[in-house]
């Protein structure tokens, strides 16, 4: 049986479309600073979907007034990570709220292997299953290497 | 595969996908183009804030006339894209010189206004920052800070008040250098998405440049704010005082002259900031001149007017008291 038939990690907002181009990006950062969330930027090369806590490159951004500010900090953390998952996530500091209002992926690695599944026999013959990342048997920086 | 049946806002229209429902959208809005220089200014309501503009500032003659030329311009390029021709987008980096207190800050603040009515910025907001908010304390520290407040000015003007600071020629190892180099890597590339106005006394502005060349080749406009005339002067306070709910008594505002006449000879005058501040005293004389008198029933009258001896209780009128020149 095929698990991943489309060979691409869904997470977030918008992962079953094809991959958004700059000017929709522009477009969904534009909603989220309207609504007063502030941007940040995350990459990571194990895209578990246990692994919430992705690295951030930068801080939060916030304060911002315009999309391009949030693309330009986009723009360089591809140049430094082309081969990572990279996402962008909004938060809303709203009192009661405080936490991530939108997160979507906006750069994948060429290729994505997906992830397996491990059976683990434990007492008796009771089995414990478990999703694995094909990606991280490799060691980090080789996992996404063309 | 077939056609997709969502559609995101703002995706580019595939070929074929949207062929059905609307196949007439394209020539709209030709019909709806601007032909003239008024209906430019009547849709971007810009022709409203330039007037705003010449009523509400009082003098800078030089300087209303280069932010016409600049609107002009802009103006122009929109009409020329209406009719398909090409418009480069101007550079519009400024650098305001003047004395202190000849209303640059101000200007700036309208210009930005003025940009995004014109459509130049897309949002029109201004960040006013000085040489503490753009250069760090240590090494790795000025990049990430510079970055961060031009991304906070991104869409909107960044306003450099007293930006000479920023280069100091006695420490080789500064860190305002770094500062710059981002800077002026920024103006070149992402000329659409902000505005930078250098703001700075007029020597000082030279120096400045002289030193960092690439700063002033990249800066198209440099506008030179005069000092105000004492009548211009005059006319501010009284716009201060109309805005604040006062007004001259009888003979304070001769009084006022001939106190603007002396201040002016004195050292650290500066203009409309001191003419603010000559008043915020008087006000202060006026508040406890009426406080001294306890049973007195005060009108609206006592409280909004300011009398000759208010202006006259100035230490200036003192100082030219004892030593005439």
């Amino acid at each position: 049986m095929m698990t991943n038939p489309t060979g691409r990690l869904t997470q977030g907002q918008f992962s079953f479309l094809p991959d958004l181009t700059d000017a929709e990006i522009a477009l969904q950062v534009e909603y989220g600073l309207k609504r007063g969330y502030a941007w940040s930027v995350e990459y990571t090369d194990d895209p578990h979907p246990r692994n919430t806590y992705w690295e951030m490159y930068g801080m939060p951004m916030f304060d911002l007034k315009d999309a391009a500010g949030v693309l330009a900090e986009l723009a360089e953390c591809r140049k430094t990570f082309p081969d990572h998952y990279i996402r962008l996530m909004a938060f809303d500091s709203t009192r009661g709220v405080e936490s991530v209002a939108m997160s979507f992926i906006v750069n994948r690695p060429k290729g994505e292997p997906g992830f397996g599944l491990a059976r683990q026999e434990v007492n008796g013959r009771t089995l414990r299953y478990t999703v694995h990342s094909y990606a991280t048997e490799r060691p980090e920086r080789e996992r996404y290497r063309r | 595969m077939s056609t997709p049946l969502y559609s995101i806002p703002g995706a580019p229209v595939v070929a074929g996908a949207e062929a059905t429902p609307a196949p007439a959208a394209a020539p709209a809005p030709e019909a709806s183009a601007p032909r003239t220089v008024g209906e430019v200014l009547a849709e971007t309501q810009a022709g409203r804030v330039l007037e705003e503009l010449d009523r509400s500032l009082v003098g800078l003659a030089p300087v209303k006339g280069r932010i016409r030329d600049i609107a002009a311009l802009l103006v122009i390029d929109k009409l020329r894209v209406s009719l398909g021709l090409r418009a480069e987008s101007p550079s519009l980096h400024m650098c305001f010189t003047g004395n202190p207190g000849t209303g640059k800050t101000t200007v700036a603040l309208r210009m930005a206004e003025i940009l995004h009515r014109l459509g130049y910025v897309r949002k029109g907001h201004l960040v006013a920052v000085t040489r503490d908010d753009l250069v760090g304390q240590y090494i790795g520290h000025t990049a990430p800070k510079t970055r961060e407040v031009l991304k906070k000015a991104m869409g909107g003007v960044l306003f450099i008040d007293e930006a000479y600071y920023l280069y100091r020629p006695e420490n080789e190892r500064d860190y305002g250098q770094e500062a710059i180099e981002i800077l002026l890597q920024v103006m070149e590339n992402q000329r659409d998405d902000l505005v930078v106005i250098l703001a700075g006394y007029h020597d000082r502005m030279e120096t400045f440049f002289r030193s960092n060349p690439g700063m002033r080749s990249r800066i198209a406009h440099h506008i030179d704010f005069p000092d105000y005339a004492p009548e211009d002067l005059l006319c501010i306070a009284e716009r201060m005082l109309e805005q604040q709910h006062y007004r001259f008594g009888s003979g304070a505002r001769a009084a006022f002259e001939e106190y603007l006449a002396l201040r002016i000879r004195q050292p650290q005058f500066a203009n409309a900031r001191s003419v603010r501040n000559a008043l915020d005293r008087a006000r202060l004389r006026q508040a406890s001149r009426l406080f001294a008198e306890r049973d007195r029933a005060l009108g609206a009258d006592d409280l909004t007017t300011l009398s000759v001896a208010d202006i006259r209780g100035s230490r200036v009128f003192a100082a030219a008291a004892t030593a005439p020149l």
